[in-house]
């Protein structure tokens, strides 16, 4: 579909690890099954298919009746990782999201490919930017955004684990490891990917190595920018988010719509316990035609915007 | 004017129309041409055989409606319209290009001639019964016609549709179903199979005919024909990716795009 951006030195398709370590799991473990809507090649589920042809479900072009099946696979003892372009699986089937797995509690995985605006020149309707705030009142399901392939196989191995509905909001824009020494994967907790303390840059998914990158020009400039990683949304680190307001200024950057997702997320609970200046950086609504590179610098993801977002929310700091 | 007079014309877009899809695509290094090529035919039948519009006022009340359901295949669509006069052939060359008015997937608030915004597949045909009832309801004399996929039709929203059109017999609504027997990662019936389809169109009360989706007289027999009392379905046997030998019936065309080789090769065949 769109453009395979060429891929820079140390930089990975997360969609690799993702069905590298799923076969791994299901190998150990005969319940784990996948399911999908004629999405096996974008799910990157080829090889998976091959050597478990009767655990590939493929219920066609229904993301309805697709995310219905996974409830039922649930009920019937199965693991089911239920795998769609994010904007069809939330979009499409959020009603069966909220009524079928998080209301009924199903035992089931959702995951969100080629989420944000992977699909780039294909459009609003192809981007899913809206998942997060569509999601995130649904307080029983686990919401995970990883940042890199290391985290993606942590999440994918820890949902396998978990006993209850999850949305794993995967991506396949390529992004770089983020060389964390003694990595553990925590759920519900955010990672400190660089310390600071002058303001806080809070990011999840393909954007924290841009908030990263933007914290080393803050520091060209004497600004010392913590950088979080935000990867679980639901449930919210609130430990985490009054360690940032401590800061003084926060900046959220989100490969997603700035309303009700991380920087709704944010803003909200600031306003509510710890008011601070907060600055969103994400897409305002439906976007114009545009390669994902294109995007990303026209809505100011990238160290540069992030910096300057960085800058205004820290001219608001009192 | 003969209904067959027209043919010529039609077989001359048709031939435009691929030629230009498949540079549109090659440019961009983006688009879903297998699914272009199985839809021009049906799409140049449609504008230059069938439907009455004028591309000068494209809000004219009375006018034919055309629902691209299969909104993927914007290569066919874009082509069409601008076969069709609705905009000038110089913007055919910023498809997909940053802040193009043509998307990826067709926006009706970017170009004239669009009827409604498609791309998530099992979207059109509801759209276009909506259309249908209103022109009922105000006895209008438009016909509506909506095209979709044939994978597309394992979306339920179609049959929830049909069920509304056949109830209503809403005889001024036409569906046409792309029949290429491919979807985006395999063939219909091994995903999800579809047939009987026509079966299960006449049980939901529709008038249903088999045809040629690539020989304009036997489409234009069908859809030139004067509204009976029922909605009518036409199931159009197609060949995904037809009229270029290395994509016909190759499921990766879907969204394939061609090298230099592969274009200079097309375009070769297309004559
Ligand atoms: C709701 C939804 N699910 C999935 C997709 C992704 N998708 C785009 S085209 C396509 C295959 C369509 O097959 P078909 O309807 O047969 O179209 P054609 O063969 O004419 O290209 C798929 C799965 C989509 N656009 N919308
Ligand atoms: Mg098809």
């Amino acid at each position: 579909m769109a453009h395979a951006a060429p891929v820079a030195a140390g930089f990975q398709d997360c969609r690799n690890i993702w069905v590298s370590t799923l076969e791994q799991l299901a190998e150990a473990d005969p319940r784990i099954v996948a399911v999908v809507n004629d999405s096996v090649g974008s799910s990157k589920l080829n090889s998976f298919q091959k050597r478990f042809p009767d655990r590939l479900i493929n219920v066609g072009i229904a993301e309805q009746a697709m995310v219905g099946i996974g409830a039922g696979l649930a009920n019937g003892g199965q693991i089911p990782f239920v795998s769609a372009a994010g904007c069809f699986i939330t979009g499409r089937a959020l009603e069966q999201v909220k009524a079928d797995i998080a209301y009924a509690g199903f035992n089931v995985k959702l995951v969100g490919q080629s989420s944000g605006v992977a699909y780039g020149e294909l459009g609003a309707t192809h981007h899913s930017i809206e998942d997060f705030a569509w999601l995130r009142p649904l307080a029983n399901l686990t919401i995970i955004t990883p940042a890199d392939a290391w985290e993606t196989a942590e999440a994918v191995k820890w949902a396998a684990a978990h006993e209850g509905p999850v949305y794993l909001r995967l991506s396949r824009m390529p992004v770089p490891d983020l060389h964390i020494a003694d990595r553990q994967f925590r759920p519900g907790k955010a990672e400190l990917v660089r310390p600071g303390g002058d303001v806080t840059l809070i990011a999840c998914g393909t954007t924290v190595h841009l908030a990263a990158g933007a914290a080393g020009r803050l520091a060209d400039q004497g600004i010392s920018a913590r950088v979080l990683n935000f990867s679980t949304l639901n449930p919210l680190d609130e430990e985490a988010l009054y360690a940032a307001a401590a800061t003084g200024a926060i900046v959220t950057v989100e490969e997603a719509s700035i309303r009700g997702g991380l920087g709704g997320a944010v803003a909200e609970f600031t306003a509510a316990h710890r008011p601070v200046p907060v600055e969103r950086v994400g897409f305002p609504g439906f976007l114009p035609t545009g390669s994902v590179d294109w995007l990303f610098k026209e809505y100011g993801l990238s160290p540069e915007g992030i910096a300057a977002a960085a800058l205004r929310a820290l001219d608001r700091k009192a | 004017m003969h209904m067959n007079d027209k043919i010529p014309l039609i077989r001359e877009k048709a031939l435009w129309m691929r030629r230009t899809a498949f540079a549109m695509v090659h440019r961009a290094q983006l688009g879903h041409p297998g699914g272009d090529f199985s839809a021009i035919d049906i799409l140049a039948t449609l504008y230059f055989g069938v439907m009455r519009f004028d591309p000068k006022r494209p809000d004219w009340p009375d006018r034919d409606r055309f629902v691209m359901s299969k909104g993927h295949a914007t290569g066919a669509l874009y082509t069409a319209l601008c076969a069709a006069g609705y905009f000038p052939e110089d913007w055919l060359a910023t498809y997909m290009q940053p802040r193009s008015l043509l998307n990826g997937h067709p926006n009706r608030n970017y170009l004239p001639g669009i009827e409604t915004n498609t791309g998530p597949l099992g979207h059109g045909f509801p759209v276009a019964t909506g259309i249908a009832i209103a022109g009922q309801l105000a006895g209008a004399g438009y016909r509506t016609f909506v095209l979709t996929g044939d994978g597309e039709q394992q979306e339920g929203s179609n049959w929830e549709a049909a069920m509304v059109a056949g109830h209503r017999r809403l005889s001024n609504l036409t569906l046409i179903i792309d029949r290429n027997r491919l979807q985006q990662g395999a063939g219909t019936e091994e995903t999800s199979g579809l047939d009987p389809l026509d079966k299960r169109y006449d049980a939901f009360g529709f008038d249903v005919t088999e045809v040629d989706g690539h020989d304009p007289a036997a489409l234009l027999a069908v859809l030139g024909a004067a509204p009976g009392s029922k909605p009518r379905c036409v199931i159009a046997n197609t060949t995904k990716g037809k009229g270029v030998s290395f994509m016909e019936n190759v499921a990766s065309w879907h969204h394939g795009v061609p090298n230099d080789a592969q274009f200079e090769q097309a375009m070769k065949e297309l004559v």
